[in-house]
Parts: structure tokens; sequence; C-alpha cells
């Protein structure tokens, strides 16, 4: 083994291990959050008001933060999945942003390189959001009647559109055989059941499965050309 | 004791699960900015994408904070501050709240003076989103291993396997923005705005490689993003009357 390689190994394997250490007391942080409400307050609920409000969301949310911890730790690797999921808003902010940065160093997600690149995205993400709500929080009596006011909300009612065109140009035109079917697909089921609109984290996997399917038949019938990032790049 | 949504207590527990969640984001930020410069890639590339993805993160932070002032009305400004900057979305931090609110008979619209009711949706909202923390350090491993064997396997399909991926996810959020057409013009409009963006990425593409702006490379998704949602802001009145 080279010693770059070694390196390599070293780096992912005590990130690996650091990562472990943060998001374990990230869960204990989180949980300590309630407790500390109910010490502080002598405020114990009781066990039946609190599964009376589970079921209302632990079926679907648990099934949905399953898939997106399958879907997306592939893409965001090691460091930058341990600090995306603690960090949350990882569907419409941390993996966009992470594919973003990718696309714009020119690394491929699932090597050395795509992984720092992930992490150090997510990182700024992270810190950008949390002092921009932290300001928010701060100044909030001078900002509310700006956000709140109803000529901005058009744009921030159509926030995912606008992220999701630009960013599909990026990745059509990379290579845009691989985009056709599950676009097709997807439209053509959100048209047909438009309550599904609702449940867009669970059908992300969907997605994904036709477009891996998809992907194998063409590169099966050698459909799809070498890959160039630099040259199908935008 | 008295109790209140707002009160000093719950300010300063929400401060320092945000200081937690600061000093994770700069442990790892260092380690990576200092591993990558060790490998020698492009540290002044790398810088610009450092700065493009902050102003990229900008109008999405904005939202969040909408969010949050949302959910200030009904539990305070501690909770929501802290459920937004951890594990959290809005997607789900609203249904949780509504859910728990529901349990004890409350109405979301009035701001929570039970300290019982506040700490059972406090749980709730704990309890729900819990998954997203546990699964990532319990599943790593073994989808790390499975994307290793399909490298070994062969590196072509890999490549292809992640552009899939990729696109499969971008297809679905795609695929959304189209669930309202059915309701007559104004359900286009996400349609007309999501083109808008199409476009002004187009555009940023063709302005790269025609006239060389390398710079813009960094700032087209955000100028895409941005000049959309400007754009929403024209065409909804104009649709909407």
């Amino acid at each position: 083994m080279t010693k770059k390689k070694r390196e390599e190994r070293t780096y992912i394997q005590q990130t690996y291990v650091d990562g472990l250490a943060w998001i374990w007391t990230a869960a204990v942080v989180l949980l300590m959050v309630p407790a500390a409400i109910c010490i502080y307050y002598d405020s114990w609920p009781g066990i039946t008001p609190v599964l009376k409000g589970l079921i209302g969301v632990a079926p679907i949310f648990w099934t949905v933060g399953f898939i997106e911890v399958v879907t997306f730790i592939p893409m965001l690797g090691t460091a930058g999945s341990f600090l995306g999921f603690v960090t949350g808003n990882i569907t419409n902010l941390k993996v966009p942003a992470a594919l973003n940065a990718m696309q714009n160093m020119d690394v491929e997600p699932g090597t050395e390189e795509g992984e720092l690149v992930s992490t150090v995205a997510i990182a700024v993400c992270a810190i950008t959001t949390t002092l921009i709500i932290s300001l928010g929080v701060l100044l909030l009596s001078q900002i509310t009647p700006i956000l709140d006011s109803p000529v901005l909300k058009p744009a921030f009612d159509n926030i995912l559109p606008a992220l999701f065109g630009g960013l599909g140009v990026v990745y059509i035109s990379k290579n845009w055989k691989i985009a056709v079917t599950p676009m097709v697909v997807m439209i053509a089921l959100f048209i047909c059941v438009p309550s599904l609109a609702g449940s867009v984290g669970v059908l992300v996997p969907v997605g994904a499965l036709i477009s891996i399917a998809a992907a194998r038949v063409l590169y099966n019938k050698g459909l799809l050309e070498k890959k160039d990032t630099k040259e199908n790049k935008r | 004791m008295n109790f209140s949504p707002n009160s000093s207590f719950l300010y300063i527990l929400a401060a320092l699960v945000i200081l937690f969640v600061l000093a994770q984001s700069v442990f790892f930020l260092v380690r990576a900015y200092r591993r990558a410069e060790a490998v020698g890639m492009d540290m002044e590339k790398l810088k610009k994408t450092m700065v493009s993805t902050a102003v990229f993160t900008i109008a999405p932070a904005v939202s969040i904070l909408l969010g949050v002032i949302t959910l200030s009305k009904f539990l305070g400004l501690p909770l929501p501050w802290i459920r937004l900057s951890v594990v959290g979305a809005i997607t789900y931090e609203l249904p949780a709240a509504t859910s728990s609110a529901a349990a004890f008979g409350v109405s979301i619209s009035e701001t929570i003076t039970d300290p019982k009711i506040y700490s059972a949706i406090a749980w709730v909202m704990t309890l729900g989103i819990l998954p997203s923390v546990i699964l990532p350090p319990i599943l790593m491993k073994p989808i790390q291993n499975g994307l290793l064997k399909l490298r070994d396997k062969g590196a072509g399909w890999s490549d292809y396997f992640m552009d899939a991926l990729f696109m499969g996810m971008i297809a679905s959020f795609s695929g959304m923005v189209f669930a309202k057409i059915s309701q007559g013009l104004s359900g286009w409009i996400p349609v007309f705005v999501m083109l808008f963006s199409a476009a002004l990425m187009l555009l940023c593409g063709l302005l790269i490689k025609r006239y060389r702006l390398a710079w813009l490379e960094n700032y087209a998704i955000s100028i895409s993003m941005i000049g959309a949602m400007l754009f929403a802001m024209w065409i909804s009145p104009a649709i909407l009357g």
C-alpha cells in the first residue's frame, strides 16, 4: 500500500471515530433538551400524551429518516453525513450545497477529494445557517414585518423550484440520458397523484431506484458516453 | 415555578445547543480543510467554493428563519430555534408540533402556557426526529462497504451509479413542482419559477464558456436560485391578481 493510500485510510478511519463521538454526543444533547425542560419546570408530561403525539408523526418521519440515511450517506461521505444529519435541513439545503460544491471543484462523490469538499460545504452551510437564524432571533422584532410581507411571500413559497431548476440543469447536462427516464416518470407520477407532493421525502428513493435501473440498462447496452466531468460540466 | 415559552432558562438552553452545533461544524471544517491542503487540492478554488456555498445558503437559511418565526407564535422562540438548528426541518417540526398539540386538544394558533403540554411537544419533536441521528452511525459502515464493493466490481458503473442516485433525487423534487398544475394557471407558477431558474443557469453556463468567466462558476447556482425567487415575486401577483 502506498504512503498516500495509508494516510487516506488513516484520515477516513479517524474521521469515522471522531464522527461517532460527535453524533452520539449530539443524540444525548438532543434528548437533554426536553429532559432539562421537564426537570427545571417539574413538568413531566407522562408517557401517554407523548405516545399519542408520536403516533401522528413517527410512522412517517421514522420511515423518511431511514430513507434519507440510506440515500444520502453515499452522496455525502463520512464526515459530511455525520455533520449533515446533526445539523438538519438535509434535503432542502445540505445535499444541494454539497452537490454544488463537488460540481464546482470537479470532484466525484465517494473519493477522498469528494469527501473533503462535501464536508467543507456542509460545515460552511451549517455555520452560515446557524448564524443567520441566531441573528434573526436577536433582531426578530425588526425583521418580522419585512419577512412576513406579502411581497416576499411568493419568493419563499417557491424556494424549492428555484433551487432545483438550476441544480437540474447542472446534472441533466452532465448526462442527459440518465436523466430522461426518472424525470418523465416522476413528473407523470406527481401530475397523476398530486397528493404525493406532501411525501416527497419517501419518493426520493423511488426516483433513485428508477434512475439507477434506467442507467443500468443504458450502461449494459453501451449507450452511456465515457465520463469526463470537466468536459461535460455545465 | 412560572413558565414562559420565552424564559431566560430556555434561551440559555438554546444557546448551549447552538454552540454545540457550531463547535461540531468548525471541528469538521478545520479538519477537512487541513486535509485538503495536505493532499494538494487547489486551495484557492476551495476558498472560492466556500464563499459561494455561504452565499448559496443565505436564501434557504432565511426561509428556515421564517419557519422559526412561524413556530414561535405557538412555542415561543427558543424551542423552534433549537429544533431548526439541530436535525430538524420545518417540513417535520410543524406537523410534529401540531400532532402533539392535537393530543392535548390545544390549538397551534395560541401560545402554549402549560409547561406539561410544552414538555410533551418538546419530547414528540425530539423523539420523532431521533432516527436521523442514531441511524447514520449504525448504517454508515454497511452502506460504505457496499459502495466499496460496487467500486471494486467496476469503476465505470459505480460513477454512473452515483450520477443516477443524484438524478433520482433531483427528478423527485422536479416532479413535485408539477403536482399543482391541475389547479389551473396558478398551479403552473412553481413550474415557471423552476424553468426560469433553469434558464438562468443555462445563461450562466453560456457566459462561462463563451466569455471564460470562471468566477461565475461559483455563483451560478446562487444567481439562478435568487433570480428565480425574484421572478416568483413578479409572476405570482401577475397570475393571481
